[in-house]
């Protein structure tokens, strides 16, 4: 149970390799922080750097009060998951769990209660004197975690643990994961590179590119006001929509159609971002209609994606799974301008 | 309806084509030459088998090919052998010998590799190659240097080691030479074995608190079971069949030499004495048999795992 600081931490391998770039994070105790981004963003640096398993090349890392940098990894209170859960595969269940707290020379049955206690916690009682080779993906997932339980540490690193199972057995570990969390009150550290576990499972979400931390919020807060281009294309599936627009005033204008903006902005070049579900099959109040020569329709039951050309853009939309429409038709769509953001053309910062 | 009746038996015509007759040629033809290759590698040795039950007045008017006729077998030939020669003591002495020297390469070619695989030292690819480009050396190159440092520098001859009265000093001077000459290929296998175990292992290991010496003997060596089984295999028999080394460190004393200088001197010591070679070759290839056969599962597991990971 502790608190986890980043402080201007930068790993860099060579003079002109570098993965992390002036990392400033702060992680409050027990919270659920979730770092995520496309490969090679530097979220697993990041997290190898606070485990002890790489070198940190500049800046500072805090667990608590306490600087990190030099101590050793086994030294620093932490458990880490794998995405390879990297069991010892020669040991069986019980001596995996068992194996971080015989290296702390603890008493046998002090570590016989605490396995048992996390066996349990995990529904891995029948499993104990198994290999791991004999368990099933999510088991052998469940041991990771039981081997990181065991020694309560202060703070749970997760490397992409739920990236080798199946999409159901997904869903199931990603709930059972945050129970997890509550239950156990420390801090988690989660990182990922799919979108969906992030918004799903984190209390804040940090998110990295080519080194570089983009923007730090909740999942609604990341969700609804992306910081910029980038973080809006990232969160969210089906991604957002991008539109090349020039802006006067308070109006947006795109090859295919206008849109009201909420502020006035000054006049110049930009992009015009709305999520699928600012589109809708009623016109909008404002005037901001636009036709769509729809090409793709895909029917999800739930929802209906439709896929299309607006003017030379390419626009999805996400409409009631009851509105009639057909590839090759022209839909008539209203956006919603509340949810819509604008990017500046050069730096890719958002307006609003 | 017609495709479920039809579906059950192989339409004749698609059991004769061309492509189901390759197919049956060459499984023949690789169980031809598969055969071929075993017979001919199991003659000399059965040859030897049949000889050495033969008489020896037999043995040298016919080949052991028409032993059959007529038909007339002894097991004289190890009686004498067992009698006349020191095989016995040769049989131990061999023991000696092989065991040290297949522990010692082995058990210090692990430390190394581990270190040449997991640990991070300036130069460790450079020194890697140049251990690896010992490969290359003949070890009869290294004779008569070594030789010269051992008696001269050391003094260490089989009679001044025999002296201080320490059982098995005598052997030092060879443990040591078929240490250094089976290290460089045991630091090549484990190393490459070991580099193929998952980084995450080791790094997991780390995190839970386990330190160098604790990951080497408690992951990486129950993990290298097979690899170690194989270079055990490899240095035993080498060892155990070797002639020249023994020879050269040992050399011919009875109380010292192994098995291969014994039968060595068979046919010298014993003047006509090939009956005698037939039976004591037998017995000197008991103890590879049982090896071979013993670990034959992890040997061939073994190469595998250690070199297609190159």
């Amino acid at each position: 149970m502790s608190s986890v600081t980043y402080d201007h931490v930068v790993k860099r391998y060579t003079a002109d390799v570098t993965v992390v770039k002036d990392l400033n994070v702060d992680i409050k105790d027990k919270e659920f922080m979730v770092l995520v981004g496309p490969s090679g963003c530097g979220k697993s640096t990041a997290l190898r750097m606070l485990a002890g398993l790489e070198s940190i090349t500049e800046g500072e890392i805090r667990i608590g009060e306490r600087v990190v940098n030099n101590v050793a990894a086994k030294d620093r209170d932490i458990a880490m998951v794998f995405q390879s859960y990297a069991l010892y595969p020669h040991m069986s269940v019980y001596d995996n769990m068992a194996f971080p707290l015989q290296m702390q020379h603890m008493k046998k049955d002090e570590m016989d209660r605490r396995v048992k206690n996390a066996s349990k916690i995990l529904g891995l009682d029948p499993f104990l004197k198994r290999k791991p080779r004999a368990l099933s993906g999510g088991q052998r997932q469940r041991v990771a975690l039981g081997r990181a339980i065991v020694r309560s540490p202060k703070v749970f690193l997760l490397d992409e643990p739920l990236s080798n199972l199946d999409a159901k057995l997904r869903g199931q570990t990603r709930i059972e994961l945050q129970k997890l969390h509550r239950e156990l009150e420390t801090t988690f550290i989660y990182v990922t590179h799919d979108q969906v576990e992030a918004m799903t499972m984190g209390d804040r979400i940090a998110i990295m590119n080519g080194g570089i931390l983009q923007q730090v919020g909740t999942p609604g807060e990341v969700y609804d006001h992306p910081a910029n281009l980038f973080v809006a294309g990232f969160i969210g599936t089906p991604t957002m929509n991008f539109v090349p627009v020039t802006t006067s005033d308070s109006t947006a204008k795109a090859s295919g159609f206008e849109a009201k903006l909420p502020k006035s902005v000054a006049a110049g070049k930009g992009t015009l971002g709305f999520r699928p579900e600012a589109l809708t099959d009623r016109p909008s109040a404002d005037g901001s209609n636009l036709q769509m020569k729809v090409d793709v329709v895909e029917r999800l039951g739930s929802d209906q994606y439709l896929y299309g050309q607006v003017g030379s853009d390419q626009v999805t939309a996400r409409v009631d799974p009851r509105m009639k429409v057909a590839p090759g038709d022209t839909a008539q769509l209203g956006l919603d301008t509340r949810s819509i953001h604008l990017f500046d053309a050069e730096s890719e910062a958002a307006f609003f | 309806m017609t495709v479920a009746a039809a579906a059950p038996s192989t339409p004749v015509a698609a059991r004769f084509s061309p492509n189901w007759i390759s197919a049956q040629l060459q499984r023949y033809v690789l169980h031809i030459v598969v055969i071929g290759l075993t017979v001919a590698w199991m003659a000399p040795t059965v040859g030897l088998l049949v000889s050495s039950f033969r008489p020896f007045a037999l043995t040298k008017t016919s080949g052991w090919w028409s032993a059959l006729t007529p038909f007339q077998f002894t097991i004289q030939n190890y009686t004498d052998v067992l009698e006349q020669s020191n095989l016995g003591q040769a049989f131990f002495n061999s023991f000696m010998i092989a065991v040290p020297a297949t522990v010692l390469p082995v058990s210090i070619g692990a430390f190394a590799a581990y270190s040449f695989a997991w640990m991070k030292f300036p130069g460790r690819n450079w020194i890697f190659l140049a251990l690896v480009g010992l490969l290359a050396v003949p070890l009869q190159l290294t004779f008569v240097p070594v030789l010269t440092f051992y008696v001269n520098t050391l003094h260490w001859t089989t009679d001044n080691l025999e002296a201080t009265g320490i059982p098995g000093l005598p052997w030092l001077p060879v443990w040591l030479a078929h240490a250094g000459y089976g290290l460089p290929f045991s630091i090549y296998l484990l190393a490459n074995f070991f580099r193929g175990l998952p980084s995450d292992l080791f790094e997991s290991a780390e995190i839970d608190g386990a330190g160098t010496l604790t990951v080497f003997f408690r992951i990486i060596l129950p993990l290298s079971v097979p690899a170690l089984a194989s270079l055990v295999i490899f240095q035993f028999l080498w060892v155990w069949n070797d002639l020249l080394v023994a020879l050269i460190y040992v050399g011919g004393a009875p109380e010292v030499a192994p098995m291969t200088v014994n039968l060595a001197n068979l046919t010298t010591s014993l003047g006509q004495g090939s009956n005698l070679l037939t039976a004591a070759a037998f017995f000197s290839m008991i103890i590879p048999l049982i090896v071979f056969l013993s670990l034959q599962r992890y040997f061939v597991r073994g190469i595998l795992a250690g070199s297609v990971k190159g």
